[in-house]
């Protein structure tokens, strides 16, 4: 049976063409792009095709793609690169919701004597701006926020961010990883200075990202050896998995404003749904600002490993802020940052969708959900009293 | 992983170790009987008159489980058993195996059943979820001891030692004994403390320290006298196989600068170098050295 597949911000399924475009580079054309023969060689001018299709995805120029093994890894050297140009400069900002992949770096560069400033949310998971602006002072080397949230979808005002930003002359970074491809980013008329995104995010394969590196910011490399991308970052390409992330770029520009509404039109009727179906049931984050494919929605009295294997039994895969599925005995930080009460955060389940969502899976969803809803809160201690869903 | 000093048998994490880890049970890690009472859970519900009720957990904690028993008052019997859970797949399954197991036991040979007990019967539970079983032996002991009209937990000094959780010194003990725990890491998949803040960690590891060591007391002294030459040899060895190893893991290193009579003189190196956590380090080597070496040892760092 194939699963409904409603998990796509964990990762997505690589897109058939992108499959074509990567394959012959894993068995014929296996050559080293460095290499001075033609075999090799002629690899190179792939890899520059490539990363012109990435480029255009973002609207910047090829020169300032930086071609990495995945999306932490260009956070990690974004961060690193920051504070490496700028030794004399010790304070950074980020956001409490930030992904691992800069929070715990934050919290690495902290250990080793750095000032960190983690911006709080609202109960919608929006930024406090004044915040931001309060807390920048001449020792801020770098200011890192994600454009949109893993968990709950909410975008940040990046724009705005960005403006402010370049006017005080602080460098900023930007984990855009979960809305390249998914809504149009333009940073021509986007003033960010870095930012990263991931392949596996957009229908190409895992372990290939990007770094995107305005051209004049100054850039101190995470990775050393060779002389690959421009010294920028060492390592034998990944030959196959960068075309495979251009062909993905391209797919994704070609069709963005239509997928874009499709999925929003999808996400909206499942979400609709589930908060008709059964009482006590609560979306997570502004649903304003956010992006088309990702709903955060809450179901109380129950908790969110049970609903995920219930929904594991019908083939339907997504995945949930709770204590359980965390691995850490705490539920989700982002949750709990926007202050969603904890009987709501264990219930959390995450759908994120895909341009290879169907209208006939969501039904199915649509159809399933209330009936593990009134049976886990039939099982449950609490909240007995208010159900019941009406199955439908 | 840089903060987590991994020495001997006592894994300790640093106050600030990051705890947004995300490694996931799956549904892969459960046992086919643990799926099966979770899909099919046994003796859900409540019984309207029960003669007794146990409830642990709360909605806050992630977990919560309320057990009603109807109890034969001439023989002690438990006639029927009931459950109601809030939780994870491992909590509901643990719930009711729980009310399958205790059904025609009566009440002496109910309190015999451990938490053990309750994962066996499940064909086992990931170490993780381990506080699971602990949450239905709870639950079971609080039901009898409300039907003896005695109040529960039974403990009288209450020190709570992990907040998040709400955990007792006198819990963490129990089961520590009761199972054989003798790393923080294994406290924290029994009974959820240190899994929160981590605050408590260091505190955990103390009673962890306190309760093994005095048990290592009932062991043989050391049979033979060293001389000093074996005795360095015996301090070199130890360092090299026992306690660099951990140490290196988490980029940290150690060396053997001077032996002067019970005066052991090492020096830290790398991540272990101004470390919050050296003088706990230094305590477990310590530790170690008086448990293979001689027990009036004692560990400097030099200079």
């Amino acid at each position: 049976m194939k699963p409904v597949y409603l998990d796509n911000n964990a990762t997505t399924q690589v897109a058939p063409d992108v499959l074509r475009e990567m394959q012959p580079f894993l068995s014929d054309y296996y050559g080293n792009p460095s290499s001075m023969h033609t075999f090799g060689g002629q690899l190179h001018r792939k890899i520059e095709d490539s990363r012109e299709m990435v480029a255009s995805i973002i609207g910047v120029s090829p020169e300032e793609i930086i071609f990495t093994s995945c999306g932490t890894e260009s956070d990690n050297t974004a961060l690193m690169s920051a504070v490496e140009s700028f030794p004399r400069k010790k304070h950074l900002i980020t956001t409490k919701v930030e992904h691992p992949a800069v929070l715990n770096f934050c919290r690495h560069l902290a250990r080793k004597g750095y000032r960190v400033t983690y911006l709080p949310v609202n109960n919608l998971g929006q930024l406090d701006m004044d915040f931001l602006l309060k807390s920048l002072d001449e020792d801020t080397v770098l200011v890192s926020i994600m454009y949109a949230n893993n968990e709950t979808g909410v975008l940040f005002p990046i724009q705005e961010i960005a403006e402010m930003l370049r006017e005080r002359d602080i460098l900023f970074h930007t984990d855009a990883v979960q809305v390249v491809g998914k809504i149009p980013i333009d940073l021509k008329t986007l003033p960010v200075d870095m930012l990263s995104l991931s392949g596996h995010k957009l229908h190409a394969p895992k372990g290939v990202g990007a770094l995107y590196v305005r051209k004049g910011t100054r850039f101190s490399p995470y990775i050393i050896g060779g002389h690959q991308e421009n010294g920028r970052r060492a390592g034998t390409e990944n030959v196959a998995s960068i075309i495979a992330l251009g062909k993905a770029c391209q797919l994704a520009l070609e069709n963005i404003q239509e997928e874009s509404r499709n999925v929003s039109a999808l996400r909206d009727k499942l979400e609709n749904a589930l908060l008709k179906c059964c009482p006590d049931v609560r979306v997570n984050g502004d649903t304003e600002h956010r992006l088309p494919n990702t709903t955060n929605v809450s179901f109380e009295y129950v908790e969110g490993e049970a609903i995920l294997l219930r929904l594991n039994e019908y083939g339907v895969c997504a995945s949930s802020g709770s204590a359980c599925t965390s691995g850490s005995l705490e539920p989700s930080h982002v949750l709990r940052a926007m202050g969603v009460p904890y009987t709501a955060v264990h219930g959390s389940i995450r759908f994120s969708l895909s341009r290879y969502t169907s209208d006939d899976e969501i039904n199915k969803v649509i159809e399933i959900m209330p009936l593990i809803i009134k049976e886990l809160r039939q099982l449950s201690p609490f909240g007995r009293e208010k159900f019941s869903c009406p199955s439908s | 992983m840089l903060s987590i000093i991994c020495l001997m048998q006592l894994k300790l994490s640093c106050v600030d170790l990051e705890r947004i880890l995300c490694i996931n049970v799956t549904m892969w890690e459960y046992t086919d009987k643990v799926k099966n009472a979770f899909l099919h859970p046994r003796n859900a519900g409540e019984i309207a008159d029960a003669d007794a009720v146990g409830e642990v957990g709360s909605i806050v904690c992630g977990d919560a489980l309320k057990i009603f028993l109807k109890i034969d008052k001439e023989t002690g019997k438990i006639t029927d058993a009931k459950f109601q859970t809030f939780g994870c797949a491992s909590a509901i399954a643990s719930s009711s195996a729980l009310t399958e197991m205790v059904k025609g036991k009566n009440l002496d040979e109910a309190s015999r059943i451990t938490n053990k007990d309750i994962a066996d019967h499940l064909g086992g539970l990931p170490d993780q979820k381990m506080h699971c079983s602990v949450m239905g032996r709870e639950a079971l002991e609080a039901a009898i001891a409300s039907y003896r009209g005695e109040t529960f937990p039974l403990e009288t000094k209450e020190k709570v030692i992990c907040k998040c959780f709400d955990v007792t010194e006198d819990k963490i003990r129990k089961v520590a004994i009761e199972n054989h725990l003798t790393t923080v890491d294994e406290i924290t998949n029994y009974t959820k403390a240190g899994g929160g803040c981590g605050e408590c960690v260091k505190d955990i590891n103390d009673i962890l320290v306190d309760l093994w060591s005095v048990k290592k007391l009932e062991k043989p002294p050391h049979p033979k006298k060293l001389t000093n030459l074996q005795k360095i040899a015996l301090i070199q060895e130890i360092i090299e196989s026992e306690i660099r190893p951990g140490l290196q893991a988490d980029n940290g290193d150690l060396e053997l600068v001077d032996v002067e009579g019970p005066k052991v003189i090492v020096e830290l190196r790398g991540m272990c170098t101004g470390c919050a956590m050296s003088d706990v380090t230094i305590g477990r080597i310590q530790q170690k050295l008086r448990e293979l070496v001689s027990e009036d040892i004692v560990v400097e760092t030099h200079g």
